[in-house]
């Protein structure tokens, strides 16, 4: 049966027709093979990561915060996760009802939600932040379209007023504003991290694909505070400035040995944890950013320049001429006017006289050479914001009366941070201490100041101030000798010495034959009547150094006299 | 010739099938790190946020009121607080 005898398959098609066909077919075939190779060669790249995006996810990986603690390792400042609750710019359609609902979940006036959610139209905006994560979760479970709960960190200081000038704040990012979180800004704070990941269709991760950047957890910061003393300090200085009605007052305690700063209070102060009544005058941190004209606890260390320029000895005898000092056009008087006095009862009676006469006795560049290497008209280098400098003029540029009024602590203008610093001098063998906030290791070496026989010689001068026929018996400690300085300055209010306004001031250490502690003490304006620097400062140092000798568990120097102690107590003792 | 081929195949199969459970156990695994990285993170606040409570409650402040006031204490005076050093202690302990 060949095709030609069939009637049907006899049938002559043209020619055309078929190629037609096959000239369909190819370039059907050739369009799909050039689709491919564009698709395959050229698009490749695109076309890949389109695809990851159905199904990759960049994460961020959050990293938190260092913590701030004490010497002994107490929280001062910890990051504890919230959440903040924001709307998301994307459709939405949020009914009154639920406006009213969010309101009252996170407790903002429905007013303010409205006003909030109108924002939201245009961007991106929080409607609230730093709320607890059990109040975000009720909010999320509302399920309003378009709310969405980030995670974030607070900072909490659990110690709350009572340090909040060291540690300052950080602001609602998390970022340090002031103080301590401000200084070490960068130790503490974490650097978030980014992975790329693999999710399903459920959100879980499934595969880790790259790690993009690894977050750096902030790093923990060990401060030299001890909380303890610190709050004793807080304590004292509150009492203080309340009852003689001061304006203000700071204390600063110092650990002689290894220049560590203990404690550093100021009043009036702040709660960092909220910060609603914040004013600034309350968050400076005046020990170390406010001046003061220092008065008569600056006498020390003209007397250790002339002793130790071998021009006076403790039992010199010095010509007080009544209490009064004629200097070109200006006098300078004594309080408690004597005739005869011995270095030793300059310092003890502060006469501003005997100083006076010691100071003129050297040349000025011998007394600034001391007083600027005992640090004072330089910043003290702690590494806290704002540090305060001081003014220490140039000698060369010294008059007589200049050269004998700073000899007594006028016309030179130093911070309380500055002048607890300079008595490091007196407490070891001459040398200054580097100040720091940090905990220190092991102890450092001091700048030798003056001769190790003058700081002794001092020591024992500057236990008289503390003994009867002293300026300051109130700032006696039972147990241990006590040695110190008391101050009372005029301040100066627009350039003239204001005659009913004073800055009170002690810095004592002791024990004084040993020193360990140095407190130093300013009341700012005390107006309750009192307003001597034996009567207002001593005693909060008194009180802060009974209980910080105590805390520290250091050994009495002094005999005690000594009471017979309860008959259970002996017993128990022969038990044992 | 074909029986090689069978071989071969069969062993593909096997490594095809070995390669999705590899898999598979790999994504099981993972859930498993991710969930336990999750609580761990979790435990980090939990102790941050007791640290926080810890120290709220150890308060100088409060334990001094409490001291003072619910418990009645009170620091000794100077002049009825005795200083034992250790040393001599120990000293006429073994005598």
């Amino acid at each position: 049966m060949s095709p030609d005898t069939h009637p049907h398959l006899s049938l002559k098609l043209p020619v055309w027709r078929t190629r037609l066909v096959l000239f369909f077919l190819v370039l059907a075939f050739g369009g799909l093979a050039v689709r491919a190779g564009v698709l395959q060669g050229m698009e490749r790249g695109r076309l890949q990561a389109q695809g990851e995006m159905r199904y990759g996810r960049v994460l961020e990986m959050p990293a938190h915060r260092g913590m701030i603690t004490d010497r002994h390792g107490e929280p001062l400042a910890v990051s504890t996760p919230v959440e903040s609750v924001a709307l998301s710019p994307s459709k939405f359609d949020i009914t009154a009802e639920q406006r009213v609902q969010l309101a009252r979940t996170l407790d903002v006036a429905p007013a303010e939600m409205d006003r909030r959610v109108e924002a939201g139209r245009k961007g991106f905006v929080y409607l609230k932040r730093h709320v607890p994560p059990e109040v975000a979760a009720r909010v999320m479970q509302l399920g309003v379209p378009g709310v969405l709960s980030q995670r974030e960190h607070r900072r909490y200081y659990p110690s709350g007023d009572v340090l909040a000038h060291v540690l300052g704040f950080t602001d609602v990012d998390d970022r340090g504003r002031e103080g301590v979180e401000l200084a070490y800004q960068d130790w503490l704070a974490g650097v978030p991290g980014s992975r790329r990941v693999i999710q399903d269709r459920r959100g879980r991760v499934i595969e880790d694909v790259a790690s993009v950047r690894a977050p750096r957890q902030g790093r923990d910061l060990a401060l030299s505070i001890d909380l303890k003393l610190q709050y004793l300090a807080y304590r004292e200085l509150k009492n203080a400035v309340v009852t003689h009605r001061a304006k203000a007052g700071s204390v600063v305690v110092l650990d002689v040995g290894t220049g560590e700063v203990l404690a550093l209070v100021n009043f009036p102060t702040y709660n960092p944890n909220n910060r609603s009544h914040y004013e600034t005058g309350r968050a400076r941190n005046r020990a170390l950013v406010d001046l003061f004209e220092p008065g008569s606890t600056l006498k020390p260390f003209t007397v250790a320049a002339a002793l130790d320029a071998g021009l006076y000895r403790p039992e010199s005898v010095i010509d007080t001429t009544g209490g009064a000092l004629t200097v070109g056009r200006h006098t300078i008087r004594d309080v408690h006017p004597a005739h005869m006095l011995t270095v030793s009862q300059v310092i003890q009676r502060s006469s501003n006289v005997g100083t006076a006469r010691m100071a003129l006795a050297l040349p000025p560049k011998q007394l600034w050479q001391v007083l600027s290497e005992s640090g004072f008209g330089t910043v003290p280098r702690m590494g806290f914001p704002g540090e305060a400098r001081g003014s220490l003029r140039d000698p060369r540029v010294w008059k007589p009366i200049e050269q004998a009024t700073m000899s007594y602590g006028h016309g030179i203008s130093v911070s309380l941070m500055q002048l607890a610093r300079a008595y490091t001098i007196f407490c070891g063998d001459g040398e200054l201490m580097p100040l720091t906030l940090l905990r220190r290791a092991e102890p450092v070496a001091g700048v030798p100041v003056i001769a190790p026989a003058t700081a002794r010689a001092m020591r024992d001068m500057l236990q008289l101030v503390t003994q009867a026929g002293g300026t300051a018996p109130k700032a006696q400690v039972a147990g241990y000798h006590v040695a110190g300085k008391t101050g009372t300055a005029h301040k100066l209010v627009n350039g003239r010495y204001a005659p009913d306004r004073y800055a009170a001031s002690f810095v004592g250490f002791a024990p004084a034959t040993d020193p360990r502690l140095i407190v130093a003490v300013v009341i700012d304006e005390p107006s309750a009547g009192q307003h001597y620097g034996g009567q207002v400062a001593a005693p909060v140092a008194a009180s802060v150094l009974s209980g910080a000798l105590r805390v520290l568990a250091v050994p009495p120097d002094q005999p005690l006299p000594r009471t017979p102690m309860p008959e259970v107590l002996v017993d128990v003792a022969e038990e044992v | 010739m074909t029986r090689l081929n069978l071989l071969l195949l069969a062993l593909a199969v096997a490594c095809a099938l070995g390669a999705v459970t590899a898999q598979h156990r790999s994504r099981v695994l993972f859930v498993e790190l991710e969930r336990e990285q999750a609580a761990a993170r979790q435990l980090e606040d939990d102790w941050g946020r007791l640290q926080l409570e810890q120290s709220t409650w150890a308060m100088h402040q409060r334990i001094e009121t409490v001291a003072s006031q619910r418990l009645r204490m009170r620091v000794p005076p100077a002049s009825r607080v005795q200083i034992i050093d250790p040393a001599s202690v120990v000293g006429e302990g073994a005598r």
